[in-house]
């Protein structure tokens, strides 16, 4: 089981050909208090790179890029009553899907935790 | 509203105040500006529950004074509120010493060119001025207007290098009256002066967040020892500009540049109520006939409260939609922390402006219910 990380600061925990996918602590922490999430239904083809998901706090509107194509196996829908876990567990139970991955080829790209890290802290 | 690089932004007498207490800045109006420090939500709830510190000096406080200057008590006062009532539809004139009146800067055509407050001074010896507070992002524009409106015949001081921050919330009154000893007694939309460190500032029972409480004018030196003080006071906390808007959008308050525009007038923006009888009755200020027609006839769009009936918030640009037809726009439009749910407001044709007509926001691409609401969401709480 590898995790991986993108610059625009989703995770995706790979095993298999299945990964979950969700934001990081550090993006939760830059949005601040989350008070919406919309996410795609089972069965959605999605494409790495493209907004699959919205996340909204008091403020404002922010897309989340998909890490990976594939197609949405389910979706974590206990966000949708609760979205404040977003923030309390962004990079635990908050997830907010787990995809069919269509190409383990396109993980070669992302970040591990220490490169993600160093990343963060140069911003 | 253009945000100007990082390197090119003001900053307020309180920018150091912020990094010391934990501010996230952003460019705002021109300055670097606090949107946050806790978070937005536990900040703005504590202002509905204690008393939040807001700083608001990128915001645009001037005094207008007569060429001949103070003096000369209700003479004086009718001189300049004569001036000034040319560029504005409110009684200024009739305004009793120490109080003050919400209003709109008018173009040709009867738009808004922004919002401010104009509060008459105290005392027959400094009759003459006005204490005017404008919108920051557009303080350059509206002091323009003054001057060359007004040339000749009276004389604009900024005030924007002094230290205006606000105290809202149920305690404010407590807090305030420790600092200022008898500012409790002032009602919503009243000021008196004070002297603070060795410094004049003045003291005005209002607000922008649906709560009672208190802005301040005070010069630097004497406003940031205060300030730091008020912060070791236990119900006293920083608030930024994240939960100022949500406590303005939640209590039905305008943002100019969002809710009031150039093309929009007072009387689509639901706030008729700032022209009095005697202006509306003299049709002598900017735009006079549209204005007065939009109030005989009904304007052909209202400004509304609307409650998205799903947790989706619906943001500032959102269609509204009533059986497939565009029937109006978002202005403004987020989560309400004290409803705990979306909120926002917008402008819709008249004939849906009704509240409990329902109504559809296209979000995303996709058709989200909704319901015209009264505003303001939350009560508000002025010392009346």
């Amino acid at each position: 089981m590898t995790t991986y990380y993108t610059k625009d600061h989703e995770w995706i925990r790979v095993e298999g050909d299945t990964g979950t996918v969700g934001i990081t602590a550090y993006a939760a922490g830059q949005l601040g208090d989350v008070v919406y999430v919309e996410l795609p239904e089972s069965g959605a083809k999605i494409a790495k790179g493209d907004g699959f998901a919205v996340v909204e706090s008091v403020k404002a509107a922010s897309d989340v890029y998909a890490p990976i194509s594939g197609s949405v196996v389910e979706a974590n829908t206990g966000l949708s009553d609760a979205p404040e876990k977003v923030n309390e567990a962004a990079e635990g139970d908050a997830w907010f899907v787990r995809i069919k991955i269509a190409d383990t080829g396109e993980l070669d790209g992302l970040m591990d935790e220490a490169a993600y890290t160093a990343y963060c802290e140069g911003l | 509203m253009a945000e100007a690089s990082t390197d090119t932004l003001k900053r307020t007498p309180l920018y150091a105040s912020h990094v010391k207490m934990g501010g996230k800045l952003v460019p705002f109006a021109g300055y670097e500006m606090p949107v946050q420090f806790e978070g937005v939500m536990a900040e703005h709830l504590w202002t509905r529950e204690n008393a939040g510190l807001f700083d608001v000096s990128h915001m645009g406080p001037c005094f207008l004074t007569l060429e001949a200057g103070i003096g000369g008590g209700d003479a004086a006062h009718a001189e300049i509120a004569a001036l000034i009532e040319t560029l504005v539809p409110s009684d200024i004139a009739s305004l009793k010493p120490g109080q003050a009146r919400l209003t709109v800067l008018l173009n040709e055509d009867g738009g808004i060119l922004d919002d401010l407050i104009i509060t008459r001074p105290i005392g027959d010896e400094a009759q003459g001025t006005l204490y005017i507070v404008v919108n920051g992002a557009m303080k350059e524009q509206d002091w323009g207007i003054f001057e060359k409106a007004l040339a000749g015949k009276a004389v604009l001081t900024r005030a924007d290098d002094r230290i205006l921050f606000a105290l809202q919330g149920p305690k404010a009154v407590d807090v305030m009256a420790d600092f200022f000893p008898g500012c409790e007694a002032l009602k919503f939309m009243q000021h008196m002066p004070f002297e603070m460190n060795g410094q004049r500032c003045i003291v005005s029972r209002c607000g922008y967040t649906g709560e009672d409480g208190f802005e301040v004018l005070i010069p630097a030196e004497a406003g940031l020892p205060l300030i730091e003080e008020m912060y070791t006071d236990e119900r006293v906390k920083p608030i930024g500009l994240g939960a100022r808007d949500s406590l303005r959008l939640e209590s039905g308050l305008c943002l100019y540049g969002h809710d009031l525009a150039p093309d929009i007038s007072p009387i689509e923006a639901d706030l008729g109520w700032v022209i009095q009888k005697r202006r509306r009755e003299a049709g002598d200020f900017p735009g006079a006939a549209r204005i007065l027609k939009e109030i005989k006839e009904g304007p052909a769009r209202k400004r509304v409260g609307i409650r998205p009936l799903e947790r989706a918030p619906a943001r500032e640009g959102t269609e509204i939609q009533v059986g497939g037809e565009t029937v109006g726009t978002i202005t403004s439009g987020g989560f309400g922390p004290s409803v705990d749910g979306p909120v926002a407001m917008g402008y819709i044709a008249a004939a849906h402006a009704a509240p409990g007509t329902k109504i559809d926001l296209i979000v995303r691409g996709k058709a989200r219910p909704a319901e015209v609401a009264a505003l303001p969401f939350v009560p508000q709480n002025y010392k009346r």
